[in-house]
This record gives C-alpha cells, structure tokens and sequence, in this order.
C-alpha cells in the first residue's frame, strides 16, 4: 500500500464545517442531519418538506458560493459508463433507506449520538465500499 | 426562521463538501482503494465532523427545546437487523461503484454534471422503491 494525494489540512477544514452544519441543525431545528433521510423524505413525505427543500438547495448552492467567495473552480471527474451510474445510483438511494442511513447520517449523526446501529452501519458500508474498489480494481 | 437554518445548513454542508473534496468521486474512491494507492484524506472529514457534532449534540439532547422548533426529534430504533446490514451493503457496493453517497451527489447538481444527474436520478429512484418496501 502507497499513501497518494494525502490532503489532510482540506479534508479536516471541510470536515469541521460539516460538523457545524450538524450542530446547528440539530440545536436550532431539533434534527438530526442524514442526507439521504432528507432527500428521501422530501420525495415521499409531506412532514418538514419545505425545510427538506431548503436543506437541499443549500446543499446545491454551496458549490457556486464557494465559487463566487474564493473564485476557484470546482472539478469532479467520473469515468463510469451510464449502465454502472444507473445501477451505483440506485443501490446507493434504496439501500441507504432500507439500513436509514448514509455516510451522514450514520457516518456522522448516529456515530455523534453513540449508536451502536449506526456504527454497524458504517463499518459495513465502508467494509463494502473497500471490497467494491478491490473487485473492480481486479476486474 | 427554521427555514433560513434549513438553508443556511445546507449551504454549509455543501462547502464542506467542496473544501473536503469528497464532492469529486477519484478523491472517495482514492480513499476506499486501502489495498493500492491510499489516499487516507477523507478519515479526517469525518473526525472533522465528529469532533464538532459530537460535544454539542451531548450538550444540548437533554435541554427542554431547539430555540426554533417544539421538540428535538432523536432517532429512536435501536435494532440490528438485516435491514440494517443489507441496506448498508447495498449502499457500500454502489458506493465503491461510482464514488458518490446522496450528500456529493445532490451537491454535484451545481456543476451541471450529466454522470451526476444520471446518478442522482436513479438514487432518487431508489429511494422511491424503498419507500414502497418499508
């Protein structure tokens, strides 16, 4: 194993402002953030959905603030063939409802709140997501 | 004003995204390739997030209220089933597939991305058939 792109300094500066997010969320609104809890309710049910909304555009807004304020550009690259999007994407949106959690809510709500569930969950979509990029790595 | 929170947290949700580069999938698939070419960045996203959310959601659980809503809302199922773990594969195989979990992906809306758009429409497609099976 070779330690490669190592940006710590970033990945810890976006990751306190995501923590912030949580805090803020949950001690001015009562709730608990989980991202594909949101998304999906928002989709499936009439409960909070104009705050899911709002939730939701802000997330879509941030990149182009974070644009305007520091004028970077932002580049992202994905490779997969439209066939591998389709089937990632929905076992990513039906699998994160059935366990009730993604790498957010789980990830970081449940595992701030020490639930035992949530660590479960997230040692084993790690342990998947590992094996999935071994797999495909070898194939 | 619960909306202008809703918002706001959103926005700033999505600048970590952005500054943590978990929004562009080589930097999560970098990540979960431990055997090869590591790339250990994003374990500090999620200490970032930890060690803010974790003391202040501590702090505050057992106050009476949020200062704009009526009640805290805490999730309360506590069962380990198989709903648990094979929902959780599923999300890890997809995952590791792309590199996208929901958060990066509905961000990645804002770079008009037509990969992205494909993976969030089927994601919200999923989301729809689980809603049918819960």
């Amino acid at each position: 194993m070779n330690i490669v792109n190592f940006t710590p300094v970033s990945a810890l500066t976006g990751g306190l402002l995501i923590g912030l997010s949580v805090a803020l969320f949950f001690t001015l609104n009562g709730r608990m953030i989980g991202i594909s809890g949101i998304a999906s309710n928002f989709l499936v049910s009439k409960n909070n959905r104009i705050d899911n909304f709002l939730f939701l555009v802000g997330l879509i807004l941030g990149p182009l603030i974070y644009n305007l304020i520091s004028g970077k550009e932002i580049n992202i690259s994905i490779s997969s063939s439209l066939i591998l999007l389709i089937i990632g994407g929905s076992l990513v949106g039906f699998g994160t409802r059935l366990s009730s959690g993604c790498t957010s809510g789980h990830g970081i709500s449940g595992i701030s709140r020490f639930s035992l569930r949530s660590i479960i969950a997230t040692i084993t979509f790690m342990l998947v997501g590992i094996l999935t990029v071994l797999i495909t790595g070898i194939l | 004003m619960n909306k202008i929170v809703s918002l706001l947290c959103g926005i700033i949700f999505g600048i970590g995204l952005v500054i943590s580069e978990m929004i562009n999938p080589e930097k999560v698939l970098g990540f979960l390739n431990i055997f090869k070419e590591w790339d250990p960045s994003l374990a500090f996203v999620m200490i970032g997030g930890l060690i803010v959310s974790t003391p202040i959601f501590h702090l505050f659980k057992n106050k009476n209220k949020p200062l704009f809503s009526s009640n805290f809302s805490i999730p309360t199922n506590k069962q380990i089933d198989k709903k648990l773990i094979i929902g959780s594969v599923f999300f890890g195989s997809g995952w590791g597939l792309i590199g996208l979990c929901p958060g990066p992906a509905i961000t990645s809306i804002a770079l008009l991305n037509m990969s992205s758009a494909i993976f969030v429409t089927s994601m919200f497609i999923g989301f729809y058939l689980a809603s049918k099976v819960n």
